[in-house]
C-alpha cells in the first residue's frame, strides 16, 4: 500500500486550477478541445495499472460515446467544447448514514491520486487503453456509510438540454444512468477518474468526474457524475432500458457471450490493424471472476 | 465525379484523416455511398419522367454500376480489413447476424445486375426478361436499408431517412404503373424521341 500520496508541491491549488481554466475559457479555447481547458494531474502509481502500450491520447479524445453530444464518434470532441464543468457538485445520498454533497474539490481530497493505466473494451468492439487519473470508488463509498440496506450504487449523469441538444437524437434516455451491485463498487479496480494522459479530463470524456469500470463493456463507466445513490434494489441502467435484450446489468466484458447482433470474441485494439482476442473480464479475471462465482453469465450479461 | 468518394478516402488515408478507427471509417463511408448510389440509380426513372427528360437514362447504369462498385470495396473493407479472409468466421457471421445476413444478400443480388449491365445482354435476354431481372435492384434497395437500421445501436435517423427516399421511389413506381404503357426495353434503354414521357 503506497503511503506517499502526492507531494504537497504537485497537487495543483484550488484557485491555480480555477483560474487556469477561467483563463483558458476567456481565450476561447483551443481549437484541439482537449486542451483548452486542462489543468496538470499527476497520480501516484499503481499495480493495477497494466503495461500494454497505452492508446494516443489524440484518439482517446477524438473518438467518444457521448451521445449527448452527437451520436457519431467525432461529434463530441467538437460538440463539448464549451460545456460547463466549473462549479460541479456530486450528491452522494440514498441508503447512506453520511449523506453529502461534494464539490469538485472536496472529492478531489477525499484520497491520494493514483494512476491506473487501464485497457477499457467498447461494447461495439473496440478497446484502448488509457492512463486514467482517480481514486478507488470504494473510499467515496465508505465514508457514506452505507446502511445495511445498501445493495447497490446508483449514478446519475448531467443532462441539459440546453447544453447538450444532440440529446434528444441519442435513441437512449436522458439524464445517462448507470449502477453496480455494492460488492462491484467497493472493489478496489472501480474508480472514480478525474483526469487522463496527466491532465483533468477533457470535456469529450467524461469531465469533470467519470466512473471506471475496467471488466465490464465501457457504456458501464458512466461520464460526468452528478448524483451517486446508494438504494436498496437493482437500479436502471440505461442502455438496459434501450433495450433490454442486447444489454444486461452486469455487461461484464466476456468473449463467450455475444452480443445478438454481433461477436464479442474480437476486439480492435484503436491503433492495431489486426483484431485481438477478447479476454474474459477484460482481462481482470484475477481481480474480479470470484464476485460471479456460481452465476450463470449468459443469462446474467 | 461518382470516383470524387474513392478519392476522397484515399486522400484521407494518407493524410491521417481517417480518424482512430480506419477500418470503420472506411466501411461506414462505403457502404454510406454505395446506398447513395443505389437511391441515386433509383431516382433516374422518375426525375427523367418529371422532368421530361429522356435522355437522363444514360446515367443509369454508370450510377448502377458505381452502386456495386462502393458495394464491393464494402463488401471487401468487411472481408478482408475487418475478417482478414478468415472465412469460417464469415461464414458464422453472415449464418448468425441478421444484419450481416441481409447486408450480404443486398450485395449479392447486385452481381447479375451488374454483369448484364450491358446492351449485349439487353438483347440476350430479350427486354423483358432484362427488366424483370433489373427490378431486383429494388430488393437490393430495400435489404441495404434494412441491413443498416439493423446495425445502428440506438440513433435510426439515418436508416430512417434512406428508407424514406427509397420508400417515395418504390412507391412511384408503384403508382405510375398503371399509368404507363407495356414495357418497352428498346424505349428504356435508348434515347427516347422528345415529347415521349
Amino acid at each position: 500500500m503506497w503511503t506517499s500520496g502526492i507531494p504537497a508541491g504537485e497537487v495543483t491549488p484550488k484557485s491555480v486550477y480555477l483560474n487556469r481554466r477561467r483563463f483558458l475559457g476567456a481565450m476561447g479555447g483551443l481549437a484541439a478541445g482537449r486542451a483548452a481547458f486542462a489543468a496538470k494531474l499527476t497520480g501516484a502509481k499503481s499495480p493495477y495499472s497494466t503495461s500494454e502500450k497505452q492508446t494516443s491520447a489524440s484518439d482517446v479524445t477524438h473518438y467518444n460515446n457521448y451521445y449527448e453530444f452527437g451520436t457519431e464518434k467525432t461529434q463530441p470532441a467538437d460538440l463539448a467544447k464549451n460545456f460547463k464543468t466549473v462549479p460541479w457538485s456530486v450528491s452522494v445520498e440514498g441508503e447512506a448514514g453520511k449523506k453529502q454533497v461534494y464539490s469538485l474539490d472536496e472529492i478531489l481530497k477525499l484520497a491520494p491520486l493514483e494512476e491506473r493505466i487501464y485497457r477499457h473494451r467498447c461494447v461495439e468492439g473496440w478497446s484502448i487503453v488509457v492512463p486514467w487519473i482517480g481514486f478507488p470508488l470504494n473510499v467515496l463509498l465508505r465514508r457514506a456509510e452505507p446502511t445495511a440496506k445498501a445493495h447497490f450504487v446508483a449514478f446519475e449523469s448531467y443532462y441539459d438540454p440546453r447544453q447538450m441538444p444532440q440529446g434528444k437524437y441519442a435513441g437512449i434516455p436522458l439524464p445517462y444512468v448507470e449502477g453496480l451491485r455494492m460488492d462491484e463498487a467497493l472493489h478496489p479496480l472501480a474508480i472514480l477518474a478525474v483526469g487522463m494522459y496527466g491532465e483533468t479530463l477533457p470535456n469529450q470524456d467524461g469531465a469533470p468526474i467519470r466512473l471506471v469500470v475496467p471488466w465490464k463493456y465501457g457504456f458501464k463507466s458512466i461520464k460526468s457524475i452528478v448524483k451517486i445513490r446508494l438504494v436498496e434494489k437493482q437500479p436502471p441502467t440505461t442502455w438496459n432500458i434501450a433495450n433490454a435484450h442486447e444489454y444486461g446489468f452486469y455487461s461484464n466484458v466476456n468473449p463467450e457471450v455475444d452480443h445478438p447482433r454481433w461477436s464479442q470474441a474480437t476486439e480492435r485494439r484503436l491503433g492495431e490493424f489486426l483484431r485481438r482476442k477478447t479476454l474474459k473480464f477484460n482481462g481482470y479475471g484475477n481481480d474480479v471472476a470470484q464476485l460471479y462465482a456460481g452465476m450463470d453469465l449468459r443469462k446474467s450479461f | 465525379m461518382c470516383l470524387i468518394p474513392l478519392g476522397l478516402l484515399l486522400w484521407r488515408g494518407t493524410h491521417d484523416g481517417l480518424g482512430a478507427n480506419p477500418i470503420e471509417f472506411i466501411t461506414h463511408a462505403t457502404g454510406d455511398w454505395t446506398l447513395r448510389f443505389l437511391v441515386l440509380t433509383l431516382a433516374v426513372t422518375p426525375v427523367r419522367k418529371l422532368l421530361g427528360r429522356p435522355q437522363l437514362v444514360r446515367f443509369r447504369r454508370m450510377l448502377g454500376l458505381f452502386a456495386f462498385f462502393y458495394g464491393c470495396l464494402h463488401f471487401l473493407t468487411y472481408v478482408w480489413l475487418d475478417k482478414f479472409f478468415d472465412v469460417q468466421a464469415m461464414l458464422a457471421d453472415v449464418a448468425k447476424r441478421r444484419f450481416i445476413t441481409i447486408g450480404f444478400t443486398a450485395f449479392v443480388l447486385l452481381i447479375p445486375l451488374a454483369l448484364t449491365s450491358t446492351a449485349g445482354w439487353i438483347r440476350r435476354l430479350g427486354g423483358r426478361r432484362w427488366q424483370a431481372l433489373h427490378r431486383l435492384i429494388y430488393v437490393s434497395a430495400v435489404a441495404a436499408v434494412v441491413h443498416y437500421y439493423w446495425l445502428v445501436k440506438s440513433d435510426i435517423r439515418l436508416p430512417v431517412f434512406y428508407g424514406a427516399l427509397v420508400g417515395m421511389l418504390l412507391l412511384w413506381r408503384a403508382v405510375n404503373r398503371r399509368k404507363a404503357a407495356p414495357a418497352s426495353a428498346s424505349r428504356t434503354t435508348q434515347p427516347e424521341p422528345a415529347g415521349n414521357g
